[in-house]
C-alpha cells in the first residue's frame, strides 16, 4: 500500500518549516523510526523519524523546500504504520494517494427543495471555503439577500476566538503565508532601471527573525533608556574568578552577571516581567524568570532561553550559559530551548557595539542591551572631597520597554538596580535573589 | 518508438477537447497539475470550434448581413443583390476556425498540456486504452470525461457518403447551395442553419414535431422570431412528423403527416436536426465504474463528480443544457475541485442564445416553466417598438421581458426577442447572479439610446413607470 509522509505538526503554532536535510532518497528501505528528514521550524532544527517501515517510492522535497505542515514530503511504498508517536511529534495522519479525493458524502453549498439562498457567487463561494450553509445565514440584504458580510459574520460567530488568546493581528507570525509586516508594504520600484541587482530568498533563521520584529516593532510601542555603568570592580572580580569557573566548565562573563542582576531587578519590578493580552485588557504577570540570550550563530540571531536564573548560582549560570551558546551555535537547539523566555538580555559587547536600540522580542515587554566596556576619564569624588579625573572601566547599557505596559520612570528606576548590582559586585551578591 | 506500445502516466487525463475540455485542462494546468488531454482531433476546439457554434455564427453574421442590405433599400440605400462566392465563403469559415484552433494549441502548449489524437476507452477506474494513437494506454490518478455528444440521425436511415440527407455537421460543410431544403427538428439548430440557407437563396422548409418553434421557449419570444421567419422561410409545419425519406439520386421523397401539404414532397437536401446523443457509448464506462442514465448520459452531481469518485465529468455528456459554456464553467469546476478546491457548480442560471435573426436570448426562470410548475410571479414586457435604438437600426420587432418574484421582487428571469440580444441578456445573468431586485435594474443607469434601455425599462414599468411607455399598469399575466 502507497502511503506518503506528510510535514506533521510540530505544534505551538507552527505551520511550516525549512528542509534542511532529506537522509533518503527513491528505493530506500526504511524502518520506523529511521530519521528521514531534518526541518527547521522558527529557529530550531527538528529531526522527523519515519513513521512507517516500507520503501521510499518518491521524494517530493529537497534541502531548501518551505513545507507547510499536510505537505506530502515523501512517498512509501509497503507501508506498516506505527502506532507510537515518534519522539516529540505528534504522529502525522496516515494518508495515502486517495487522501486528496473530494469527499464523497460533502454536499453543494445550496441544499435541494426550497429554492435557492439570494447571494452574490463570490459570496455563496465564500460560504463554501468557510463552511457556512447559506440557509443559516441571517441575511442583512434587501429582500433576504445574503451578503459577503452577513457569511463572515456567520462563521465568525459559529468559532469565536478564544477570549485568552489575542486577536489575529497580535498573534505571533508563525502563520503560513502572512506577510513579514502586518500591513502589506507598497511594491517595490524597478531596482534595475538603476544598476544590475540580485535576489537571495529570505530563508530560514532570516525569515523568522524577519517575521518576529517585524511584529514586535508594528505592535509595541517601543521607549530606550540608557546609562553608561562603571564596571570597574566587577570586571575586577570577574577576572579574579573566572579560572575557578573555568576549571568547573564554566565561562564567567559579562552576561552571566547582567543575567543575576536583571533576575533580581525582574523580581523587584514586577510589570518588566510580563506579557500585555490586548484582547482581555490584561497584564500577565509571570512568576518565572526565564532570561532568553541573544546568540549570534553563522546562520543569524537565535534566542536561547536560560530557565529560572533567579534560582541558580553565578557558577551554576556560568556553566549552563557556555553550554547554551556552545549548542547554539553548534544549530544543536531544539523548540523547548527558545520558548518560554520572559525577559531577554543582547550582549553586542564582545564584538564591539556600543549603545544600540535592540527590538523587544514579542510577547516580552522589555529588552535589555548590553555594549563595549572601555576605559574612560570619568569625574569622580575622592576620599577628600575633591573631585578628579579617574580611568574607569564604562560599559553602555541601554533598556528597552513596550511603553503600552512600562513607562520612563519605570525604565529609570530598573536601569538604576541593574547599574547598583553591576557596579558593585558586593552589592549584587547581597541583594541577588 | 513503436506504435501503439507507450504507457504514460498523469496526474489529470481529460477526454475530450471540447470548451468543457478544454476549459478544464486548462484550469487544471494554472493550478499545477500535470494534464493530459485526449480528443479524436488533431487540434483542441471540439464540436463547437470545428462543427458547430463557430463555423454557423462565421455563416449567420454573412446571413445578416445579405439582410441588412435589402433592408436598407427602405431607408435610401441600395445595394446590388449579392453575389456568393461558395468556396470564399467556405475559405472564410475555414480560416476563422482555424485561428481559433491555432490559438488553443498554442494556450495548450503554453500551458504545458500535453494533447494526444486518439480514441479513449476506460479500462479499469484508473488506466485508459487509446486508439488509432502513438500512445497505448494512459493510467492517470484523475480524469474528466468530456467526450461530447453527436447528433441524432433520422430513424431507419443509415449515414451514406454524400448524402442529401444530412446532420449539422454535413449542413456546416456547405457543398452547395440547393434549390430547396427541408430542415427537419425546429430547435435552435435547425432554425439557425435554415436561416443560413435560405439567406443564401435556398428555399427552405421546417418541420416540427410539437406544437411549437423552439420547444421550451416562452410563446411571445417566439412569435417575434417566428413572423420573420415564415418570411424568409418557404413553409414551416408544426404538429408534423416526417414518416419517411427516400434518397433518390437528384432528390429526397419525404412523407410527412401532419400540417405538411401536400404529404409527398421533394427536395434538393435534408437537414436531420432532432437533437444530440451523448457520447458515453464504447467507451468502457462500465469498467471505470462511471455511472449514465438511461438516456446515456453521465450522472453527475454539483461538483462535476461522477459514481467513481475519481472520475469527473462535465458538457454535453453529463446532460442538461448542452451549450459550450455550461461545459467552460462545468470544467472549471472539476479542475478546482480536483485541486481541493471548495467549488462547485451553483449558478443560478444558464443563458441561452439562438443566433437567428432576431435573435432570442433568456436565462433563468420562464414564463412557461411559472406556468408548468404553478411558480408564482409576475411578467412585465417592453416592446421594442417604443425603443428609440431599435427604431435607428429599423429592428422595431423585438420584445424584453422579465420575470419577477411578486413578494420580494426579485428578478427570477429575463427573455428577450430580437436583434443582439446575445449582449443584451448578459446584464440580466449578472442581475441574477447577484440577486437583485427590480429596483436594481430599474435605477442602474442605461445609456440612452440603447438596446439595453429595454431592460431597464421593463423593470420601470413592473415599478409604475417607465419613461417610454404609458399607462403601464399590472397587465395580464398571460399574452
Amino acid at each position: 500500500m502507497a502511503r506518503s509522509f506528510r510535514m506533521p505538526d510540530l505544534g505551538e503554532g507552527i505551520h511550516e518549516g525549512e528542509v534542511i536535510a532529506v537522509r533518503v532518497k527513491k528505493g530506500d528501505a526504511v524502518k520506523e523510526g529511521d530519521i528521514i528528514l531534518e526541518v527547521e521550524t522558527d529557529k530550531a532544527t527538528v529531526e522527523i523519524p519515519s513513521p512507517y517501515t516500507g520503501t521510499v517510492v518518491q521524494v517530493l522535497v529537497k534541502p531548501g523546500d518551505l513545507v507547510k505542515v499536510g505537505d506530502a514530503m515523501i512517498h512509501f511504498d509497503g507501508g506498516k504504520v506505527i502506532s507510537a508517536e515518534p519522539a516529540n511529534l505528534a504522529a502525522p495522519p496516515p494518508a495515502d494517494f486517495a487522501e486528496r479525493l473530494p469527499e464523497a458524502s460533502e454536499a453543494s453549498a445550496v441544499k435541494p427543495g426550497a429554492g435557492p439562498v439570494p447571494a452574490s457567487p463570490a459570496t455563496r463561494l465564500l460560504a463554501r471555503e468557510l463552511g457556512v450553509d447559506l440557509r443559516s445565514v441571517a441575511p442583512s440584504g434587501p429582500a433576504g439577500l445574503v451578503t459577503a458580510e452577513d457569511v463572515r459574520g456567520h462563521a465568525a460567530k459559529e468559532s469565536p476566538p478564544s477570549p485568552t488568546s489575542p486577536p489575529d493581528s497580535l498573534k505571533p507570525e508563525t502563520g503560513q503565508s502572512r506577510p513579514l509586516a502586518v500591513q502589506v508594504p507598497p511594491p517595490l520600484p524597478d531596482f534595475s532601471r538603476y544598476g544590475p541587482t540580485r535576489r537571495i530568498p529570505l530563508r530560514s533563521i532570516r525569515r523568522a527573525t524577519a517575521k518576529q520584529m517585524a511584529l514586535s516593532w508594528s505592535q509595541i510601542p517601543h521607549a530606550g533608556s540608557q546609562n553608561a555603568i562603571d564596571i570597574t570592580l566587577l570586571e575586577a572580580f570577574r577576572s579574579k574568578h573566572k579560572g575557578e569557573i573555568a576549571s568547573k566548565g564554566g565561562r564567567l562573563t559579562l552576561t552571566v552577571f547582567a543575567l543575576k542582576a536583571a533576575a533580581t531587578a525582574l523580581k523587584a519590578h514586577p510589570n518588566f516581567n510580563a506579557s500585555l493580552d490586548v484582547a482581555a485588557g490584561e497584564i500577565v504577570l509571570k512568576d518565572y524568570f526565564n532570561i532568553g540570550v541573544a546568540v549570534n550563530t553563522e546562520d543569524g540571531l537565535i534566542v536561547p532561553v536560560v530557565r529560572d536564573v533567579d534560582r541558580k548560582s553565578l557558577t551554576d549560570l556560568a556553566i549552563e550559559l557556555n553550554e547554551t551558546v556552545r549548542r547554539t551555535r553548534d544549530r544543536k537547539t531544539d523548540l523547548e530551548d527558545i520558548r518560554g523566555g520572559t525577559f531577554t538580555i543582547t550582549n553586542a559587547g564582545a564584538m564591539g557595539g556600543g549603545f544600540f536600540t535592540p527590538i523587544i522580542n514579542y510577547p516580552e515587554v522589555a529588552i535589555l542591551g548590553l555594549g563595549q566596556a572601555a576605559w574612560q576619564p570619568v569625574v569622580i569624588e575622592n576620599k577628600t572631597g575633591l573631585r578628579e579625573i579617574v580611568p574607569r572601566l564604562m560599559m553602555p547599557v541601554v533598556l528597552c520597554i513596550d511603553h503600552r505596559v512600562l513607562d520612563g520612570a519605570d525604565a529609570v528606576r530598573f536601569l538604576k538596580m541593574i547599574n547598583n548590582s553591576l557596579q558593585d559586585p558586593e552589592e549584587l551578591l547581597m541583594t541577588m535573589v | 518508438m513503436v506504435m501503439g506500445e507507450l504507457t504514460q502516466e498523469t496526474e489529470l487525463l481529460v477526454i475530450g477537447a471540447g470548451p468543457g475540455g478544454y476549459a478544464a485542462a486548462f484550469r487544471a494546468a494554472d493550478l499545477g497539475m500535470d494534464v493530459t488531454m485526449v480528443d479524436l482531433s488533431e487540434r483542441p476546439g471540439g464540436v463547437c470550434l470545428f462543427r458547430g457554434c463557430i463555423p454557423s455564427k462565421t455563416y449567420l453574421y454573412l446571413s445578416e448581413l445579405i439582410h441588412d442590405a435589402r433592408r436598407a433599400e427602405s431607408m435610401g440605400v441600395f445595394f446590388d443583390p449579392p453575389r456568393i462566392d461558395l468556396n470564399a465563403l467556405r475559405n472564410w469559415k475555414n480560416q476563422v476556425v482555424d485561428k481559433h484552433a491555432e490559438g488553443l494549441m498554442t494556450l495548450t502548449g503554453k500551458r504545458g498540456i500535453q494533447l494526444i489524437q486518439g480514441r479513449a476507452e476506460f479500462e479499469s477506474a484508473t488506466r485508459i486504452r487509446l486508439y488509432e494513437s502513438e500512445v497505448s494506454h494512459i493510467s492517470f490518478k484523475h480524469a474528466i470525461l468530456a467526450s461530447g455528444s453527436h447528433p441524432i440521425p433520422f430513424p431507419g436511415s443509415a449515414r451514406q457518403k454524400n448524402s442529401r440527407v444530412m446532420t449539422s455537421t454535413q449542413a456546416l460543410e456547405l457543398v452547395d447551395i440547393p434549390e430547396s431544403i427541408l430542415v427537419i427538428g425546429g430547435g435552435y439548430v435547425g432554425l439557425e442553419l435554415g436561416s443560413v440557407y435560405a439567406s443564401l437563396g435556398s428555399r427552405v422548409t421546417v418541420a416540427e414535431l410539437g406544437e411549437s418553434l423552439l420547444p421550451g421557449v416562452d410563446p411571445d419570444l417566439i412569435r417575434v422570431l417566428e413572423r420573420r421567419l415564415r418570411k424568409l422561410f418557404h413553409a414551416i409545419y408544426l404538429n408534423t412528423r416526417v414518416l419517411e425519406l427516400n434518397e433518390n439520386p437528384d432528390a429526397v421523397a419525404v412523407r410527412f403527416k401532419g400540417e405538411a401539404d401536400p404529404e409527398s414532397q421533394r427536395f434538393d437536401r435534408v437537414l436531420v436536426a432532432i437533437g444530440r446523443k451523448p457520447n458515453s457509448q464504447a467507451m468502457g464506462l462500465e469498467a471505470a465504474g462511471v455511472a449514465v442514465d438511461g438516456k446515456g448520459f453521465v450522472t453527475v452531481d454539483a461538483k462535476q463528480r461522477t459514481s467513481n469518485p475519481r472520475i469527473f465529468a462535465v458538457g454535453d455528456v453529463t446532460g442538461g443544457m448542452m451549450l459550450a459554456h455550461k461545459a467552460m464553467r462545468e470544467g472549471k469546476v472539476a479542475a478546482e475541485v480536483i485541486s481541493g478546491k471548495p467549488s462547485a457548480f451553483d449558478a443560478r442560471v444558464i443563458p441561452a442564445v439562438v443566433y437567428t435573426d432576431p435573435q432570442i436570448a433568456w436565462c433563468g426562470l420562464t414564463e412557461t416553466e411559472t406556468l408548468r410548475q404553478n411558480i408564482p410571479a409576475q411578467i412585465r414586457r417592453f416592446p421594442w417598438k417604443a425603443s428609440g435604438r431599435a427604431s435607428t437600426m429599423g429592428i422595431e420587432d423585438g420584445l424584453t421581458k422579465m420575470i419577477i418574484a411578486p413578494d420580494t421582487k426579485r428578478i427570477l428571469g429575463v427573455g428577450i426577442a430580437g436583434r443582439y440580444t446575445e449582449g443584451l441578456i448578459t446584464e440580466a445573468v449578472l442581475a441574477i447572479e447577484m440577486g437583485a431586485l427590480v429596483q436594481d435594474l430599474a435605477l442602474s443607469i442605461h445609456p440612452h439610446p440603447t438596446l439595453s434601455e429595454t431592460e431597464g425599462e421593463v423593470a420601470e414599468i413592473f415599478l409604475g413607470s417607465a419613461t417610454h411607455v404609458l399607462n403601464p399598469g399590472s397587465g395580464p399575466r398571460n399574452p
